[in-house]
């Protein structure tokens, strides 16, 4: 039986809007609402939670953040110089470092920082510190690569005119490459501040007074003392959706104003 | 030297090179070079794709490291491993097949930063010596434009503007119209006519015969990593005495006489 491309195109939307119904008419009659509504949106039992979750949590949560980044960008541009560097033991070095902060959960470095070096050294660190360098560690083996990356993207005549109108090495890197690097790494920097933001959420496991509480915290300690199944987790998650999609957007605001000087 | 307008005169310094040699691993590209070029003189460097002329430019500046001979320009020696070669650089100006603007910088910028950074002008002497600059090559109302407004022809003038706001002694064109659109080519020959005229010092490596016979003092016709025949721009150009240099000039003049 022959059919028209018309007649198959209103085939196959009939089959696919049929399918759609039934998915959700299945899913409508398959789920106990008012054990989902209890388990995820319990939210008139939150109350206890605030205002601490903002107040400590997110305001932790951002902190965290911010001083992990600090110390990841720094470390991570010295690698990323490094791994250009012409002395080869540096590049061994930065390549041999990165691989290795990559390559192993974040979580065993926030172990590490918060139990092994206190024993092996007797470092007595506020958790704040403890965070920022595990934390820092991990990101900047991701930082450096993108960086690396990106500033080798400038292409080599930019450094060559720079080079030539006077301008030694470092100058010709601050001035003229940099600058036009950070335009290219914008968007992947902007994914490595939200990972981050995501992973300070592992502070926990280091054990913390209830002023260094972050997010996770908060609705980890939600679902045991208040009676609301995991709705404490639910507003965490929504938390951190409040900081990282503005920083999406802030970074794409600033990307399509660069547009214009990037070619 | 003759200099038609009194602003325009510029200090030249001249070029010497002497038993030149540049290679890339196992391929020499430059085989023993010696070249002079006097304060105010226009060279010209013509010859096929890969004949070194644009390696021996570069190596001026030393943006490629010769591995053989000596080069002396604007009073330094820069193949001496002690030499300052930024201090050398803000004397030798070098303009790029490829424009090079900085993107991130508006025109008046591109042409005001290495006076701020490296020579540390006031921002006000850079300003000024920028805008003389740009007014030179005819583009002074666009300081505020960013270079990927502009057109290719105006985008190499920036370019010169941006070289000459150093106030260097001695200009390298590395291929300066190779990349335009054919109708912006006469604009920036035009600027480096009158660049000619002022006293300038230039090395400029072309594909324009035209622009070398009627600019050029000296005319250095290059192949295979060696200097093949030089002399006066209409003698080279006019009556060129090598067989490869008469076979060159006549593909180049006429591009619809090929031997098959």
């Amino acid at each position: 039986m022959a059919m028209t491309t018309s007649q198959r195109a209103r085939m196959s939307k009939t089959i696919q809007i049929g399918i759609f119904v039934i998915a959700i008419v299945a899913v409508i009659a398959a789920v106990d609402w008012d054990k989902t509504a209890y388990a995820f949106f319990s939210f008139d039992k939150l109350g206890p939670m605030f205002p601490d979750m903002i107040l400590i949590g997110l305001k932790n949560t951002i902190f965290y953040t911010i001083i992990s980044f600090a110390f990841g960008l720094v470390l991570g541009l010295i690698l990323a110089l490094m791994k250009m560097a012409s002395f080869a033991p540096y590049r061994w070095f930065a390549t041999a470092f990165i691989e290795f902060f990559r390559g192993i959960p974040a979580i065993l470095v926030l172990l590490a920082f918060g139990f092994g070096l206190p024993q092996a050294f007797g470092t007595n660190w506020p958790q704040p510190v403890n965070v920022m360098f595990a934390l820092g560690l991990v990101s900047s083996a991701y930082i450096a690569e993108t960086l690396r990356a990106g500033l080798q993207a400038v292409p080599k005549g930019q450094t060559e005119a720079a080079r030539s109108l006077g301008m030694p090495a470092w100058r010709a890197m601050v001035t003229i490459v940099i600058p036009q690097a950070f335009k290219i790494v914008l968007p992947p920097m902007t994914n490595e501040i939200i990972l981050l933001t995501k992973d300070t959420s592992l502070a926990f496991i280091l054990g913390a007074s209830f002023a260094q509480y972050e997010m996770t915290k908060f609705g980890r300690d939600g679902i045991s003392s208040l009676d609301a199944g995991i709705t404490p987790l639910v507003v965490a998650g929504l938390f951190y959706l409040v900081i990282t999609i503005p920083l999406s957007l802030v970074a794409r605001k600033l990307e399509s104003r660069s547009a214009r000087t990037q070619r | 030297m003759t200099t038609p307008n009194n602003e325009l005169r510029v200090k030249a310094s001249g070029v010497d090179i002497a038993g030149l040699r540049k290679s890339y691993g196992s391929n020499e590209v430059l085989k023993g070079i010696d070249l002079t070029v006097k304060p105010g003189e226009v060279v010209c460097l013509i010859g096929p794709s890969g004949s070194g002329k644009s390696t021996l430019l570069r190596c001026v500046n030393l943006l490629e490291q010769p591995n053989g001979g000596t080069i002396h320009v604007a009073g330094f020696e820069t193949t001496d491993p002690e030499v300052n070669l930024d201090k050398m650089r803000q004397n030798v100006g070098m303009v790029f097949q490829q424009f090079n603007l900085f993107p991130h910088l508006t025109v008046l910028e591109n042409c005001t930063v290495a006076q701020l950074k490296v020579l540390k002008r006031s921002k006000n002497d850079a300003e000024k010596t920028a805008r003389e600059n740009l007014e030179r090559v005819g583009l002074g109302d666009f300081g505020g434009r960013y270079p990927d407004q502009l057109s290719g022809g105006q985008q190499q003038r920036v370019a010169i503007a941006r070289a000459l706001s150093m106030e260097p002694t001695l200009m390298l064109f590395d291929e300066p119209t190779s990349a335009l659109d054919p109708e912006t080519v006469g604009e920036v020959l035009s600027i480096m006519k009158n660049l000619a005229k002022s006293g300038m010092t230039m090395l400029v490596v072309t594909h324009e015969m035209s622009f070398a016979k009627e600019v050029a003092d000296r005319v250095v016709f290059m192949d295979g990593g060696v200097v093949v025949e030089e002399g006066k721009a209409v003698e080279v150009i006019g009556n060129p005495q090598q067989p490869r240099t008469q076979d060159f000039l006549r593909r180049v003049l006429d591009p619809t006489h090929v031997d098959i």
